[in-house]
């Protein structure tokens, strides 16, 4: 579907198409991108919109159709000939060198000379003009370890800038940004573009695309299914191009009928690796038939109480009783034995493990279950028939057990996790960032999923960076500040008065 | 990432590349062979010869290939869990004292195949402490298990050499080795495996052990494939933090595996001691453990992989032999050298020419 624009494109794909095996990634996709201009790019899970822009950055060849580049036809072959003819990456797990300072990892790989010191001053300078033309700030000599995941993102941009991008691509770039932080980028976007950038941007947040592009595109199974200038759509729309369907954008929940307390923790503290104090003496309550959410800015001491209370984290002090008994130092099969499920944040490192084929992933922490096979054995076909079940009852698509997990596209490796962990219908459940990186129509799915261990009577313990996302499910709401819990409020709290508290401010 | 991520037919991954890279092993050996002035194709041809021409040479290639079976499974059980164990040659070291102390107690009342099992019992239990103490020192204590494994073989050593000057040396005799154990203690030849092929073993020492061998690749293949301890090994080699998620006891799973790992590098004793010398003798390993390591990396820790790696490495230890003999300006060095390049290109350099092979894949496919 081409779109007429007043300024000549910068990019354009021509019957672009792809198969993986029997996965018909993009079925002959034309997409045409004006020159400085933002266009977003959105889709359910598993639509191909990855796959498409690694064609574009030649990680993956076409098996059909052409791009051409300000007009001009190009076969790029690998992500060099993407860089030599102007198009950057700025990939969802960062490809940084952790110990590396930003102005090190900037050069990297183009360090000009076999000197390293004439290289330096001049990339210095150049990185300097870069973070004045384009707002970008980031300190030169910091070491990346250090910095905020926003700033990491930042590098990655200038790197791509260093290297002469014109064309930038984003793929899901907000997924691990904190609210501040996404509108910072989106300034550094729209300063971009300005200066006659292109930029292509995916993301499932309809919000952001709204906000902050010009043209949106819709793919669905492979395919391009619509495009439309921002200013003459809304979201519902979007979304129903999307799923193709009408979708719930707001949850539909009962009132809630808290029982006993299931789950408890006790004047909690725990440090990291470091021994700097990340969660600081807290103590709460989870009861039966609730939802309660834990808000809070990235990075103040939710993830590491998630971690204490499944069993992976050592507590330094404090108890967490489950059922009444206190499990602090119960490992975590323990505490999956107690009926404690955990669908953790982190689904690369933790969740699965992408080398696995998708059955062997499905019962992760599950698998000394006499269901998967007999005393020391392990049953296969019992593995993958209980796999295609979950695979049938959670719409993970493609329905291949055999398919290596890292092949699922994000959404769908957590739908993986979603189900393996509710399917085994535990007492109580940790949830961490439950839909990071899910379409919207599997956002619903899961919510709906969550509200339904809820009414089954389930504790349910939430840590999401999604404010929206901790209020429209959760029935009690925690503020976690500095690893303090700084308050309580209802799930009918405010984003404004949730929002000064997560910065310390109000109580 | 570029052509990396490319999937091959498994024809491709699993024979047309490694075939590819010995062949270039091979090329560049050659080169080796042409400029100390001798002919390469002759030099091919009686390695080849050496090693297969003959029942005896085919015998004594298998001889060679059941250790390098053994001590590849002992690295490639470790690799799984994520841990490199370089310590297999002094585990099978100290496997070699299990199975004598078994053969020597035994011997003399009891028929071979009573004695067998203790012997593979007792060889495995004297490997697997062997690693014991630098797994637990992996798993409490974070000790580098590289470092401490091959501070491992230095220990062994040292004390299989007190052990055989000073203990079990046969009082009188000049040579530090155990008196020949009797029948009892010995396992048989494998003369009918040969003979049914048509050959003759001669004096060559393939023996029992090459059945073992055979029988420990398909357990390890359960084991890893099929059980859920190997299910919890790869989950942590692959991923310690998804396996500390899944409550898969990181101190657990070290010690286990590296006591299997031990336990199959200390059985590889039993192809030397048992089946070809009938004694213990000093050093009798001779670098097997090693070995391992490329047979493994070569195998792509997969027992099937390990058994071709291992007969290569068989073959080129066997012709290699016969070769130095046969040319004498091709002296057991350049054996060294042939066995490097082929480590070199089939094991290091594995990957090299896949980028290649993916482009020319791709554009016969038209893709
Ligand atoms: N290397 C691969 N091998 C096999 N199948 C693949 C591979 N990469 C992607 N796929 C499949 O191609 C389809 C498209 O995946 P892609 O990653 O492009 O989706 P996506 O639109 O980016 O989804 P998400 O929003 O979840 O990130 C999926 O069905 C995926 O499983
Ligand atoms: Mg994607």
């Amino acid at each position: 579907m081409s779109f007429d624009s007043p300024k000549e494109p910068a990019i354009e794909l021509v019957g672009i198409d792809k198969k993986f095996g029997t996965v018909h990634a993009n079925k002959n996709i034309n997409l045409t991108v004006a020159k400085g201009s933002i266009h977003g790019i959105i889709g359910e899970n598993g639509a191909g919109k990855s796959t498409l822009m690694s064609i574009l950055y030649g990680f993956y060849q076409a098996d059909h159709g052409e791009i051409r580049i300000s007009g001009k036809p190009m076969t790029i072959r690998d992500s060099q000939a993407a860089i030599a003819a102007g198009i950057g990456m700025v990939h969802q797990h960062f490809m940084l060198v952790e110990n590396f300072t930003v102005l090190e990892n900037v050069m990297l790989g183009a360090e000009g000379g076999q000197l390293l010191a004439k290289g330096v001053a001049s990339a210095r300078k150049e990185l300097k003009r870069l973070e004045d033309d384009y707002g970008l700030e980031v300190d030169p000599d910091a070491v990346i370890e250090e910095l905020p995941v926003g700033s990491q993102q930042r590098v990655e941009i200038l790197k791509a800038l260093y290297r002469g991008a014109d064309i930038l691509i984003l793929d899901e770039p907000t997924g691990v940004l904190t609210p501040p932080e996404a509108d910072h980028l989106f300034k550094v976007l729209r300063v971009l573009r300005d200066q006659g950038k292109t930029i292509i941007l995916i993301t499932h947040k309809l919000r952001e695309i709204m906000a902050i592009t010009d043209t949106v595109s819709v793919m669905r199974r492979g395919e391009m299914v619509a495009t439309r200038k921002t200013a003459e759509t809304t979201v519902e729309e979007l979304a129903e191009l999307m799923v193709g369907r009408r979708v719930l954008l707001r949850v539909e929940k009962g009132a809630a009928h808290p029982g006993g307390v299931l789950m408890s923790v006790r004047n909690l503290t725990v440090k990291d690796s470091r021994g700097v104090t990340m969660v600081d003496d807290v103590s709460f309550d989870v009861r039966a038939g609730e939802i309660v959410g834990i808000a809070g800015v990235a990075g103040n001491g939710q993830s590491e109480l998630l971690e204490a209370i499944a069993g992976i984290r050592k507590p330094s002090s404090g108890e967490i009783f489950i059922d009444g008994k206190p499990v602090a130092g119960v490992d975590p099969a323990g505490l999956r034995d107690l009926g404690l499920a955990h669908i953790p944040e982190d689904r690369h490192h933790m969740g699965l493990v992408l080398k696995f084929e998708e059955y062997e992933n499905s019962i992760l922490g599950y698998h000394r279950d006499p269901r998967y096979g007999r005393g020391p054995f392990l049953d296969l076909d019992a593995m993958r028939k209980d796999a295609e079940e979950k695979i049938g009852k959670y719409d993970i698509r493609p329905p291949n057990p055999r398919l290596r997990t890292a092949n699922f596209s994000g959404g769908n490796q957590q739908k993986i996790v979603v189900a393996r962990e509710i399917e085994r219908d535990p007492k109580m459940l940790l949830i961490g960032q439950p839909t990071r990186g899910v379409d919207i129509g599997a956002i619903e799915f899961i919510h709906k999923r969550i509200i339904e261990m809820r009414d089954a009577g389930k504790a349910v313990l939430l840590v999401s960076v999604e404010l929206d996302e901790i209020r429209s499910l959760s029935d009690r709401i925690l503020v976690m500040f500095a690893g303090r819990i700084v308050g309580e409020k209802s799930g009918e709290a405010g984003e404004q008065t949730l929002g000064l508290m997560m910065a310390g401010i109000a109580a | 990432m570029t052509t990396a991520s490319v999937p091959l037919p498994a024809w491709i991954n699993y024979g047309l590349i490694p075939l590819l890279n010995l062949i270039l092993a091979f090329f560049f050996s050659g080169l080796v062979v042409w400029a100390i002035g001798e002919s390469p194709f002759e030099a091919l041809q009686l390695l080849l010869i050496g090693a297969l021409g003959r029942g005896e040479g085919i015998g004594f290639t298998l001889f060679y290939t059941t250790s390098f079976i053994f001590t590849g499974l002992s690295v490639a059980v470790a690799i799984h869990a994520g841990l490199f164990n370089i310590g297999s040659e002094g585990q099978a070291y100290l496997g070699g004292l299990g199975a004598a102390l078994v053969a020597l107690a035994m011997d003399h009342y009891v028929p071979w195949y009573v004695t067998m099992p203790f012997a593979v019992i007792g060889a495995a239990l004297f490997g697997a402490a062997c690693a014991a103490i630098p797994a637990w020192l992996q798993a409490k204590r974070g000790s580098h298990i590289v470092i401490t494994t091959i501070m491992f073989n230095f220990i062994v050593s040292s004390l299989m050499n007190y052990m055989l000057v000073r203990v079990l040396i046969v009082p009188g005799k000049m040579a530090p080795e155990t008196r020949t154990f009797l029948p009892g203690g010995q396992l048989p030849k494998l003369d009918w495996l040969i003979a049914m092929f048509g050959g003759k073993l001669g004096a060559a020492p393939l023996n029992f052990s090459f059945l073992i061998a055979l029988i420990m690749c398909f357990l390890v293949w359960v084991l890893i494939w099929r059980t859920k301890l190997g299910y919890e090994m790869r989950t942590l080699g692959i991923s310690p933090t998804a396996a500390s998620y899944a409550g898969i006891r990181y101190s657990k799973i070290v010690m286990i595996t590296m006591l299997i790992s031990g336990g199959l590098a200390g059985m590889m004793a039993l192809n030397p001691v048992m089946g070809a010398s009938a004694r213990l003798q000093i050093e009798f390993v001779g670098g097997a453990g090693f070995v391992g390591i490329a047979v493994s990396l070569m195998g792509r820790n997969h027992p099937a992989g390990i058994i071709l790696a291992a007969l290569l490495f068989g073959i080129l230890y066997q012709g290699g032999a016969e070769l130095s003999f046969d040319m004498p300006s091709i002296t057991r060095d350049m054996i060294v050298v042939i066995q490097g390049m082929v480590i070199l290109f089939a094991g290091a350099l594995e990957y090299m020419l896949r980028p290649a092979i993916v482009r020319f894949y791709q554009q016969l496919t038209g893709k």
